[in-house]
């Protein structure tokens, strides 16, 4: 395409056609301080923060505004200048003063460009906002009188995850994001996939933390405190601590939690491979007795929550496989305190997650088929990293250690879970094996890779012609589920298998990874992940020694009795807003 | 005072306006050919009555060809002192109605709506009784006056606020969204409702399409100023003997509305152009020109050696500085105390700003808490610097007219009546404010 020439600050640049004065501007190294702004979301043009001086139009915000061939314009003038620090004294004006014990301290936009534009003095008087708290949701909890209106929330919740949870209500400066008819996060029919918190500039929305209550389990010398680790939180942990996204941290992790104090660090990837074995034999099953197929994963809570609400005619299509966490939970409480003679009642099961979900999943009435909660305390990458900061940890120069066995061994399959594709493709190197009896030439499934919205695959398995396809995000599981509605009123089945994960990227752009994150950071994650597969002995899920081992001590065979009764769960429909007539 | 859109006054019924040639520029304009008709009203030099004065006929040939497309009617009338449109859906509905379906056929737009403010319940119905009526006159709906031309109205209804007259959050209203508006472009003309081609049309204007397709558009083009050609409705309110809607030719110069309407007791101060318009005082009036303009002194009796050079349309308020506006024009008399206009004002826009662009948002909040602090003895010398300042800011970052208008009034007041408010601030706690 043609490029135009553009004159920003005095200087002259060539750009693409069809960009804004302000992604010009980044070309040209030129930055223009934002607020709203967020390079994954389409531009509200809210706050006027990033204004620029064009010749011949005055003023215009450089988010929303194309450039044109010719254009002149100035970022810095003083008039430009005056204005934007107007606007933020503004938003100070009612943002709460409590920095020091905010959780995005340090870690918050408004605090940087208060920073940046050096505001000194607050002109305007101060008032409080006097808003309630909302901490009634299991994962995400809001402040609204930090909020400043910027709407990414809004947009991720209604446009990236069609959740459609929260909006706007009221005008003017009593304006407050929420969930419509007076609710709370708890009775809306939020997901908590925390997309919200992710895109959160102030600490306005935050996940609901759990680590006083760990910290107090670590203390009762009474309780066994066990801990494992989800896929995708290897390889984003370091973010916390200045290390590369993607960079494997996994040994690092072993060695923080032990100093921690957990008594047992297991590894959620086993799980994750044992969940393989479930769901594909369920898989494999279905296909042969005629369905309901398609399949669907429920790995992702935030999916799951989301199709009892959205989708409850597919709701017989989802597997009926607990999450990892949820079945690591169960087999701790069972096979491991059996194994080691332990109380299960004394045992106090955490896990650290990339999601903000999960602490609604592990809450969730029939997480308990030990009879005590699979997972007591779920803390996302976020809370573990303050842990580690809050016991003095120097997390990045740790030397690199083991799990402890029983739980913990995993292969390359478990791994690539924290990706979106991840799972379709672990369970097709295990369903494919074991339906063929054949060893695969090659394991890596591309087609179901990458960060495309929808990702679609055709296999050929004896004869057997497998249409898979992969979302992530919800808007596209709604875009892909709907399809798949509409099929199956016409009898039709569309595919075989379907993997939806809530979060886009999947886990590794989960609500509880560390913040702020965007579309770069997230590929380089994903990148870690199958690094780490391709660097794994063990690539199959059903090569897994400690999943080998528990089938033949504990569990029987995969879709067992005792597997069903422990590792496989049910779903219930969700009314979206229950409107109840007052009389 | 002229007599050209008044003269439908009572027309609520079908047949009193058919006797008055109602539907006679209906009946021109299937005549002629879509393009015609844009040219006609090109030719008479229509602009926009809502507000902003653009130029209708170069609006409607500005519309994207895409199909379908649809006309609004902006009846939406919230701008503070103003209350031209209400009289002509009350009272002259089928005025109305004749000139959204001409606009109708020359965008060749398939359906139109009249979105009426949640505050005029009996217009509404009015209008609907109108609708009804012209349906079964086969001037609306399928092959109106039995020519190929199909066109139906929908009327609906908002919900309260005073951002949804801008046509973009009016757009967002009718599709059922928040009545927020947006960054334009695009302009509703190129993605107005449901992505498609959107015209939004003020009453008054539609009600002037009428008149230029039944008397031809060189009848129009002779009413008026050279700028702004037609008639106009003026609303006169406040400290006046004669409140009400009076018609004059554009132009007419500010005198001769307010001698018509009578002010009661001394003028101090005018609003012209509603909320968003700047006020200004007798003083700012009376420095344009030679001799003593207003006498002082004699109630209600405005009279004065010359007109002068204040005339009521388009490019002479631009040319002071101000906006025509809706045409509202707001009288105060000595007793109106300035601090209390500035707080009632400014409460106003704090009030209606929809909260989506920080600057308005935040701004009308502090603008009217330091107003508020002022009127009530609280005041400090330094929020005249920092209103000044924020406003400034507001015009320069506000996405839409609320925001950017709110410096209008501000400076109006503070140029005009510095003295006044400076006083009041410095001796406030001397000042027995008494509540009436």
């Amino acid at each position: 395409m043609k490029k135009v020439k553009v004159y920003i600050d005095s200087r002259e640049i060539e750009v693409s056609p069809n960009i804004t004065i302000l992604e010009a501007a980044k070309e040209a190294g030129i930055k223009i301080p934002t607020l709203c702004y967020h390079k994954d979301l389409f531009p509200s043009g809210s706050c006027g923060m990033c204004i620029v001086d064009i010749d011949g139009q005055g003023i215009k915000r450089s988010c929303i505004t194309a450039v044109k061939d010719g254009m002149k314009i100035k970022t810095i003038t003083p008039e430009i200048l005056e204005t934007r620090k107007t606007i933020l004294e503004l938003v100070l004006s009612s943002h709460p003063k409590d920095c020091l014990t905010c959780i995005k301290h340090g870690n918050c936009e408004l605090q940087q460009l208060a920073e940046m534009l050096s505001v000194r003095e607050m002109p305007y008087e101060w008032y409080d906002r006097g808003l309630p708290i909302d901490k009634n949701s299991k994962g995400i909890v809001r402040d609204m009188n930090k909020c400043i209106g910027c709407g990414r929330c809004v947009t991720v919740c209604q446009e990236v995850q069609t959740v459609k949870a929260i909006d706007f209500h009221g005008r003017g400066a009593d304006t407050i994001v929420a969930p419509p008819l007076g609710m709370g996060m708890e009775e809306s029919v939020c997901v908590n996939c925390g997309q919200c918190i992710v895109y959160c500039p102030v600490g306005a929305l935050y996940e609901k933390e759990a680590i006083d209550y760990v910290w107090e389990a670590l203390k009762d010398k009474e309780k066994e405190v066990v801990v494992q680790i989800a896929p995708a939180v290897r390889v984003t942990l370091g973010e916390e601590f200045g290390m590369k996204p993607g960079e494997l941290v996994v040994g690092k992790i072993y060695t923080a939690m032990h100093m921690l104090g957990f008594d047992k660090v297991f590894d959620t990837n086993f799980s994750a491979d044992l969940t393989i074995l479930e769901e594909g034999t369920e898989f494999l099953t279905r296909l042969e007795k005629g369905g309901p197929l398609p399949l669907i994963t429920s790995c992702s809570p935030g999916w799951i929550k989301f199709s009892e609400t959205y989708f409850d005619e597919l709701l017989e299509n989802v597997s009926t496989c607990k999450s990892p966490q949820q079945m690591l939970g169960a087999l701790i409480k069972t096979y491991y305190a059996k194994e080691n003679k332990k109380d299960p009642s004394k045992i106090v099961s955490v896990s650290v997650m990339p999601c903000t979900a999960k602490k609604f999943e592990a809450s969730r009435p029939e997480m308990n088929a030990s009879g005590y909660r699979d997972v007591d305390y779920v803390l996302t990458t976020r809370e573990i990293a303050r842990m580690i900061r809050e016991a003095g940890i120097d997390f990045k120069n740790l030397p690199e250690s083991k799990p402890d066995p029983l739980l913990s061994s995993y292969t390359g399959a478990g791994t690539i879970f924290g990706a979106t594709g991840g799972v379709m493709e672990a369970a097709l190197r295990t369903a494919i094996e074991v339906k063929t009896g054949k060893t695969l030439p090659r394991l890596d499934f591309t087609d179901v890779r990458g960060i495309k919205g929808i990702k679609e695959a055709t296999l050929n398995v004896d004869g057997i012609t497998l249409k898979v396809a992969v979302a992530h995000g919800l808007s596209n599981a709604r875009e892909l589920l709907d399809k798949v509605k509409e099929a199956k009123k016409r009898g039709e089945v569309l595919y075989h298998f379907i993997e939806i994960m809530a979060c886009p990227g999947g886990c590794i752009g989960g609500g509880g990874q560390p913040l702020p994150t965007d579309w770069d950071k997230k590929k380089e994650r994903i990148e870690g992940l199958y690094n780490e597969d391709k660097s794994l002995p063990l690539r199959k899920s059903h090569e897994n020694p400690e999943v080998k081992m528990i089938y033949e001590k504990f569990l029987g065979k995969p879709n067992s009795h005792k597997s069903h009764e422990l590792l496989h769960t049910h779903y219930t429909k969700r009314d979206a807003y229950k409107i109840e007539k007052k009389i | 005072m002229t007599n050209y859109i008044l003269r439908f006054l009572d027309t609520s019924d079908i047949k009193s306006y058919i006797d008055k040639d109602g539907y006679e520029g209906l009946r021109r304009t299937i005549k002629m050919s879509p393009k015609e008709v844009i040219q006609e009203i090109k030719s008479s030099g229509l602009r926009g009555r809502g507000g902003a004065g653009f130029p209708t006929g170069i609006k409607w040939e500005s519309l994207s060809n895409e199909k379908p497309a649809y006309i609004v009617c902006n009846a939406d009338e919230g701008e503070p002192g103003t209350f031209k449109d209400r009289l002509l859906l009350e009272s002259a509905p089928h005025l109305v109605i004749e000139g959204l379906i001409i606009a109708g056929y020359a965008n060749q737009a398939e359906k139109g709506y009249i979105y009426i403010r949640g505050e005029y319940p009996e217009e509404t119905k009015i209008i609907q009784k109108a609708i009804d009526e012209a349906k079964k006159y086969k001037l609306l709906g399928k092959n109106i006056l039995d020519s190929s031309f199909s066109f139906d109205i929908e009327v609906k209804r908002g919900g309260g606020s005073y951002v949804v007259g801008d046509e973009t959050a009016l757009v967002n209203s009718i599709m059922g969204k928040r009545g927020n508006p947006w960054h334009k472009p695009p302009y509703p003309t190129q993605q107005g409702l449901w992505s498609k081609p959107t015209i939004v049309n003020n009453v008054e204007t539609l009600s002037c399409v009428s008149l230029i397709m039944q008397e031809g558009w060189e009848w129009f083009s002779k009413i008026g100023s050279f700028d702004s050609p037609g008639p106009k409705l003026y609303c006169v309110s406040g400290n006046v003997k004669k409140p009400g809607v009076y018609e004059f030719p554009m132009g007419v110069p500010l005198r001769d509305v307010i001698n018509t309407a009578e002010v009661d007791g001394v003028l101090k101060a005018v609003q012209i152009g509603g909320t968003a318009g700047p006020i200004y005082s007798t003083k700012s009036l009376t420095l344009t020109s030679t001799t003593d303009f207003w006498s002082l002194g004699t109630p209600g009796i405005v009279y004065g050696a010359k007109p002068l050079d204040f005339n009521l349309d388009f490019a002479s308020m631009k040319k002071i500085g101000g906006s025509l506006g809706s045409g509202a024009i707001v009288v105060m008399n000595n007793d109106a105390i300035m601090v209390d206009v500035l707080e009632v004002t400014l409460r106003f826009f704090a009030e209606e700003s929809c909260g989506k662009c920080f600057p308005c948002r935040y701004g009308t909040r502090q603008l009217y808490h330091m107003a508020k602090n002022i009127a009530t003895g609280q005041g400090k010398e330094e929020y005249m610097d920092i209103m000044q300042k924020t406003a400034v800011s507001m015009a320069k970052a506000s996405l839409c007219p609320l925001g950017q208008s709110v410096i209008m009034p501000l400076k109006g007041i503070f140029e005009n009546f510095k003295g006044e408010i400076l006083s009041f601030i410095r001796h406030q706690k001397y000042i027995k404010r008494v509540e009436i």
